[in-house]
């Protein structure tokens, strides 16, 4: 009995199983009052009402953005925000959760890029000029990103600043949704890393070559062995495989044996 | 001060700290808990790992893998019954026609579709969620490829069969070490942040199992960066390239001739069921964390609900090596926000061990993910030495003061920035308090039956990614995944491009493979099958449920 119990306390995957005696708090999601246990992210408190979700919930890891969230405490002016499965449900908050909320995404041709990146930023992004450095991006970012910075960067015209900046965007859109000046922040930022990563960031050469080697089909003999062989054959060869020292520099490192390089 | 303990778990930490001199002292000699001998390790695993353990798995009794035995979970889904009814449905409408349709958005979906497109098909995308809402942009840690000068495809395929033992299908280990740095060339090409020397050199890293250093990565994001790349060249072609976000597909649709020719799609906000008719199809609808076999919390997305096993079962297509889950030995348990959350094991490499409730060692912190995972279990389970939360969960401590202790003040905050600021916003400060972790469920090894062109065994139907088996054996090594997904995603679409250009399909289409796959569960006697694919999981507490009765 007792090994049923343990079993059946663990088995609780994601749903949440309060223990006895609690301490349960209200939050309103969208104007309704619940109570919920209190420790659980806003997301899983949002569950445990009863909600279930088929928008605003991906990755339920911090990463995908789909869950952008908006609250207010009852009785507090300022408007917070937040990812719903990172941000812990306090009492008195009082959610709403935006999971979609349109962006402005003019298409762009990568490979046949014509003119400079930061004309063709203009071209394609002329709001960004109009930013009016009012900071609202910046305190909205769940992300903490100086959001009206890299903007501003982008403004001067310094792509690599900006794709450095952004990197940590996860696309959630609650910038955009405040922005006065009507800026799709996130989407100009998503452009100006790729431009940064294919024009600005110098290419590995090592890869180039790498990758003329295996259209010649070098490699496709010696796989085609590996493939062939005896299991004791090719488990010899894992066993005896060298290994590159942690330490060694990229590129200079060579192994004893270079027939199969 | 970190408040974020309860006072109860703040008292149990005493007991931590009260070991921890004694333990450093041992560290810093070099001293270690001794780790199990190869006879041991086979035992623990045996008694104590989810994938040997008998009791929460049985043979399964309908469909193409008929008597193997599987997880209860992975085999009561497959004994589920279809969603539709498809008298319902008149087949000889069509909603959407299209030359290509991709199952599921994620890293293996969207390069299929792009490869497929530039050949010259026009794809339509289902997905579940949003596009790129998956397991790729979940992965952190790197992407693997032998671009280096000391490396090649030869050493890579080594250390992925090594690492499987042995237990790959050869064919696409090789097909997938070949490409890789076709793999890589194409990210670079689309505009890619990699993590690169000033002269644009790759800065490459081991990983377990590694014998050479070709772990790619971009921050500590390099599943994000990338889904984030494809997705946004995908929607820079989307006069070929369609999309239908939160319209998952529930069943596969055949033609006379048994080959795949489309999809029942649903839409899960207007509910409606969409006819697709399509020349060749693509199942990427990425793992089962979502499963939550035998209870595990998982690190996978909201949507990792097997579905595209369970359709491509019933269309007459067999799984291989679904008994065999990737359990990651340090998974979060605290706080409830954290469950899942995947702690790298470069916070064992530093130096922090798991001890129990007493504050001590109960295994050596270094041994392989399953073997590790064994020993976290049996000392909640067997020896009963686990902590408690709050919210029910078991767990044992992972002492990551140490790692500062051992390699000076501010380390891991150096080492570990993620997950110093993950724990901190919930006033955990891990550089002073230890985590509770308990094994998670990280990936599904097995899946869909596929050769080195990702086919599978009905004619124009396609599988690549998370959802499709082989390609790592029984036990898969980092960063070789987010490879995977990408190279036969696009060998996907260069080969259903193929196919779809000298196939015309004129006839029928049927669904008379769910018909019969419903009979035969009928007559198996399953008593109250499911419904599957079941698309999102249900989180609703039981007081909920109850009420939710009319
Ligand atoms: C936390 C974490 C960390 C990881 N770290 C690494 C790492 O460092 N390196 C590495 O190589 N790998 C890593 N992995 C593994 C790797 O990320 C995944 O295995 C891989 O990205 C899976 O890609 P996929 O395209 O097959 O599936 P996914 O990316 O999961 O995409 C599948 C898509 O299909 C959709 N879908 C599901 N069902 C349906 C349906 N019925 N109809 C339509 N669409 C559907 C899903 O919603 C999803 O969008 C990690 C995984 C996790 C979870
Ligand atoms: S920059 Fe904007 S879209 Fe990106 S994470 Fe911050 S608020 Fe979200
Ligand atoms: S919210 Fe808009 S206007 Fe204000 S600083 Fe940000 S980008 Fe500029
Ligand atoms: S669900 Fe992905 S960021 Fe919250």
């Amino acid at each position: 009995m007792a090994e049923d119990k343990k079993l059946k306390t663990l088995a609780t995957g994601d749903k949440t199983i309060p223990p006895e005696g609690a301490k349960m708090i209200p939050i309103y999601i969208m104007g309704r009052e619940y109570m919920v246990p209190e420790t659980l992210t806003i997301m899983k408190a949002v569950e445990y009402a009863g909600y279930s979700y088929v928008r605003g919930c991906g990755c339920r890891g911090g990463i995908c953005g789909a869950c952008g969230t908006f609250y207010r405490f009852l009785g507090d002016y300022r408007l917070r925000s937040g990812l719903a499965c990172q941000t812990v449900a306090e009492p008195n908050m009082v959610i709403m959760q935006l999971p979609f909320f349109p962006a402005n995404r003019p298409g762009y041709d990568l490979e046949n890029m014509q003119g400079n990146p930061h004309e063709e930023l203009r071209r394609l992004y002329p709001e960004v000029f109009k930013c009016v450095g009012c900071g609202t991006c910046t305190r909205t970012c769940p992300m903490d990103i100086d959001v009206m910075d890299y903007i501003a960067l982008m403004k001067r015209g310094d792509l690599r600043g900006a794709a450095l900046k952004s990197f940590d965007c996860v696309m959630c859109g609650l910038c955009t949704s405040r922005c006065p000046a009507q800026i799709s922040q996130y989407m100009a930022a998503m452009f100006v890393r790729r431009v940064f990563g294919k024009f600005i960031l110098p290419k590995a050469e090592h890869l180039s070559k790498r990758v003329e080697e295996v259209k010649s089909g070098k490699y496709e003999k010696k796989l085609k062995e590996l493939i062939g062989m005896k299991q004791e054959d090719v488990k010899k060869l894992y066993v005896e495989r060298e290994r590159e020292p942690d330490l060694a520099e990229a590129g200079k490192w060579m192994p004893k044996d270079t027939t199969n390089l | 001060m970190s408040s974020g303990y309860t006072p109860a778990l703040m008292e149990l930490i005493k007991k931590v700290e009260a070991t921890r001199p004694a333990r450093v002292e041992k560290a810093r000699k070099g001293e270690h808990f001794p780790a199990l001998t190869m006879e041991q390790r086979q035992e623990w695993l045996k008694k104590y790992h989810p994938d040997y353990k008998n009791d929460g798995r049985r043979q399964v009794i309908v469909g193409p893998n008929k008597g193997t035995v599987l997880p209860e979970e992975v085999a009561s889904l497959l004994e589920s019954k279809s969603r539709i009814n498809p008298a319902n449905f008149d087949l000889s409408r069509a909603d959407y026609t299209t030359d290509l349709l991709v199952i599921g958005a994620g890293g293996a979906g969207t390069a299929a579709a792009l490869a497929a497109q530039e050949a010259g098909l026009k794809v339509l995308i289902s997905t579940k969620l949003r596009h790129g809402d998956s397991n790729t942009v979940m992965a952190e840690g790197g992407i693997q490829a032998a671009d280096q000068e000391g490396d090649s495809p030869y050493f890579h395929y080594l250390d992925v069969i090594g690492g499987g033992h042995f237990s790959n299908q050869p064919e696409l280990v090789a097909a997938m070490t070949n490409d890789a740095p076709l793999i890589i060339h194409w990210l670079e090409s689309l505009g890619m942040m990699f993590d690169k020397m000033p002269d644009g050199r790759m800065k490459v890293r081991h990983g377990g199992g590694t014998s050479r250093k070709r772990m790619h990565s971009a921050g500590d994001m390099t599943g994000a960066e990338i889904m984030r790349v494809v997705r946004d060249e995908a929607r820079n072609r989307t006069n070929d390239i369609k999309l239908l976000e939160f319209t998952p597909a529930v069943e596969i649709l055949l033609d006379e001739n048994g080959r795949a020719a489309g999809a029942v799609l649903y839409n899960l906000e207007t509910k409606e069921y969409y006819i697709v008719r399509a020349k060749a199809v693509l199942i990427a609808t990425g793992g089962f964390g979502r499963l939550h076999i035998q209870g595990f919390p998982t690190t996978n997305h909201y949507g990792a609900t097997a579905d595209g096993c369970v359709m491509a079962y019933r269309a007459g297509v067999r799984l291989q090596d679904m008994d065999s889950t990737q359990y990651h030995p340090t998974g979060a348990i605290f706080p409830e926000q954290n469950v899942g959350l995947l702690i790298t094991e470069k916070v064992r490499g530093l130096g922090a061990q798991l001890l129990n409730t007493e504050g001590e060692q109960f295994c050596f912190p270094l041994e392989p993910r399953d073997v590790e995972s064994a020993c976290v279990i049996r000392e909640c389970l067997e020896i009963g030495k686990g902590i408690v939360t709050p919210t029910g969960r078991f767990g044992v401590w992972l002492d990551s003061p140490m790692i500062d202790m051992l390699h000076g003040e501010g380390t891991v905050r150096k080492e570990l920035p993620a997950k110093y600021i993950q724990f901190k916003r919930y006033d955990i400060d891990i550089s002073k308090v230890p985590m509770l972790i308990y094994p998670t469920l990280h990936y599904q090894n097995g899946g869909i039956a596929i050769n080195e062109w990702s086919e599978t065994s009905v004619e124009g139907l396609f599988s690549a990614g998370e959802v499709a088996g082989g390609v790592h054996g029984r036990n898969r090594l980092m960063g070789n995944s987010l490879l995977d997904v990408l190279v036969f995603g696009r060998r996907a679409g260069i080969r259903a491009a193929e196919y779809a250009k000298g196939n015309n399909p004129s006839g029928k289409v049927t669904l008379s493979h769910v018909d019969n796959f419903n009979k035969e569960i009928d007559k198996a006697g399953i008593k109250d099958p499911g419904v599957g694919p079941i698309l999102l999981p249900d989180y609703a507490p039981d007081h909920v449920r109850e009420r939710q009765v009319g």
